[in-house]
């Protein structure tokens, strides 16, 4: 698989199809995996592909990063999550399909934290998304590698994530109050949820505007529940569940909660998963004359 | 929720405040006001060009600031001045109105409606109703105490 990942990037680099490999490598120390850029054909065995390749490196087609874009065109190495986020990103016209080489990956699952790797892929380390993937052979790709999985996910989500939604469903209002408060007052306002998030690609944060001041900056218990609502509120109906913000999220707060409860109303309400499909728009910008309002008075 | 509101709130009189917009509901408050019908003063009033023009974090704000309940009220469907803007603000709302409801704030202190241009009764109604049912849940302590 890696071998015919390196091989078709060389290809690529050297027809000068694209000036660019976005891919995973590894660290010095070979313990963990890390987003490397290839340029050079020469450079293409740097390139691997195994359970610990977790990072979302859609993030660096975004705007957020213009001396990745001076590059030139890019390819990028893609697990069928990542070509989610992808498909959102063409959607919200931040890129066009045939501005980028999606090299899919077929995919058996990664692991929540590379830290939790102890050289076997066990269902245990690894996340809810991957119980739940429908995507492990990539739906969007220029060019597929490695084999053909058959794995068919459960009807109703399965998992850590989806149960404790419906765990916190089930509970009082207040009783769920405490649950985010508790959580959210843990928030240090890092913004690390935002810079790793690929669909975050503001050139200008409202978090970052203080005239007026609609989140305060400091690490309150009422600016941190203003910026955590705010931040699932623009993710609605375009989040692809790749869990990078919890991941990055330096507190542990269970943000995948709050994104995929959101992500299950959209569905319900509107028929829309996000990252399916690059041609259609995201649910938030359209309308339906038959929209759900027996909660309007 | 109302473990935490436990305490005396007599004589409490409740904050709302009203986002609205240009066209229907502030023309329908106007016309409850030049009729000179009467209605519980504890709502605020906060005109907007359109529902489509409400951020949920004006919500947010308004909670921040001390109210204890929101009101967002706008065009009937059909009716909005710029076609389209209180079908997008309706699709706002369904996610937004998830999105607190799994946050933990009673639906009871965030209302929406729709109240044309002539339904000031509708108005009148809407706003005494509304002042009542937040009179009876007492001051928002949950919001209040993230203050402190």
């Amino acid at each position: 698989m890696e071998n015919t990942l390196r091989q078709k990037a060389r290809e690529l680099l050297e027809k000068g199809e694209v000036k660019v490999v976005i891919g995973y490598g590894w660290n010095k120390r070979k313990t963990h995996t890390t987003p490397v850029f290839i340029t050079k054909p020469q450079d293409v065995e740097k390139l691997i592909f195994n359970p610990l390749c977790v990072n979302n490196l859609s993030l660096y087609l975004t705007r957020k990063f213009p001396d990745i874009k001076a590059l030139g065109k890019p390819a990028i190495v893609a697990k069928g999550c990542d070509i989610k986020t992808i498909a959102v990103l063409i959607s919200e016209s931040q890129l066009k399909r045939e501005d980028v080489v999606i090299l899919g990956m077929s995919c058996n699952g990664v692991v929540y934290k590379q830290e939790l790797w102890k050289g076997e892929l066990k269902p245990e380390i690894m996340p809810t998304k991957c119980h739940n993937c429908d995507v492990r052979n990539p739906h969007i790709a220029d060019i597929i590698i490695g084999e053909k999985v058959n794995f068919t996910p459960p009807d109703t989500p399965a998992g850590m994530v989806f149960d404790k939604i419906r765990e916190l469903d089930k509970k009082s209002n207040s009783e769920r109050w405490d649950f985010w408060i508790e959580h959210f007052n843990r928030c240090i306002k890092c913004y690390a949820c935002r810079q790793v998030c690929p669909l975050c690609y503001c050139e200008r944060c409202i978090a970052e505007k203080n005239m007026p001041q609609w989140i305060e900056t400091s690490a309150h218990p009422r600016g941190n529940l203003a910026w955590n609502l705010k931040r699932a509120m623009d993710l609605t109906g375009r989040c692809t569940f790749c869990g990078e913000c919890e991941r990055a999220c330096p507190v542990n707060i269970p943000l995948n909660l709050v994104n995929q409860k959101l992500a299950l109303v959209v569905k319900d309400a509107f028929g829309h998963k996000a990252g399916y499909d690059e041609k259609v728009h995201p649910p938030m910008i359209v309308f339906n004359m038959e929209d759900t309002e027996d909660f309007i008075k | 929720m109302s473990e935490h509101t436990q305490h005396e709130h007599s004589g409490f009189e409740p904050k709302i405040v009203a986002f609205v917009c240009n066209w229907c509901t502030y023309a329908g408050a106007d016309l409850a006001g030049t009729s000179r019908m009467e209605y519980k003063p504890n709502v605020r009033i906060i005109k907007l060009p359109c529902t489509g023009r409400i951020d949920p974090l004006f919500i947010i704000k308004a909670f921040e600031k001390g109210a204890d309940g929101v009101l967002v009220s706008g065009c009937h469907p059909g009716d909005c001045h710029y076609t389209t803007g209180n079908y997008h603000a309706r699709r706002r709302w369904i996610a937004f109105k998830s999105l607190l409801e799994f946050t933990g704030i009673d639906m009871k202190r965030l209302h929406f409606s729709w109240v044309s241009a002539s339904e000031a009764i509708k108005w009148v109604d809407l706003i005494n109703n509304i002042t009542d049912e937040v009179k009876k849940l007492g001051p928002f302590m949950e919001y209040k105490n993230l203050n402190v």
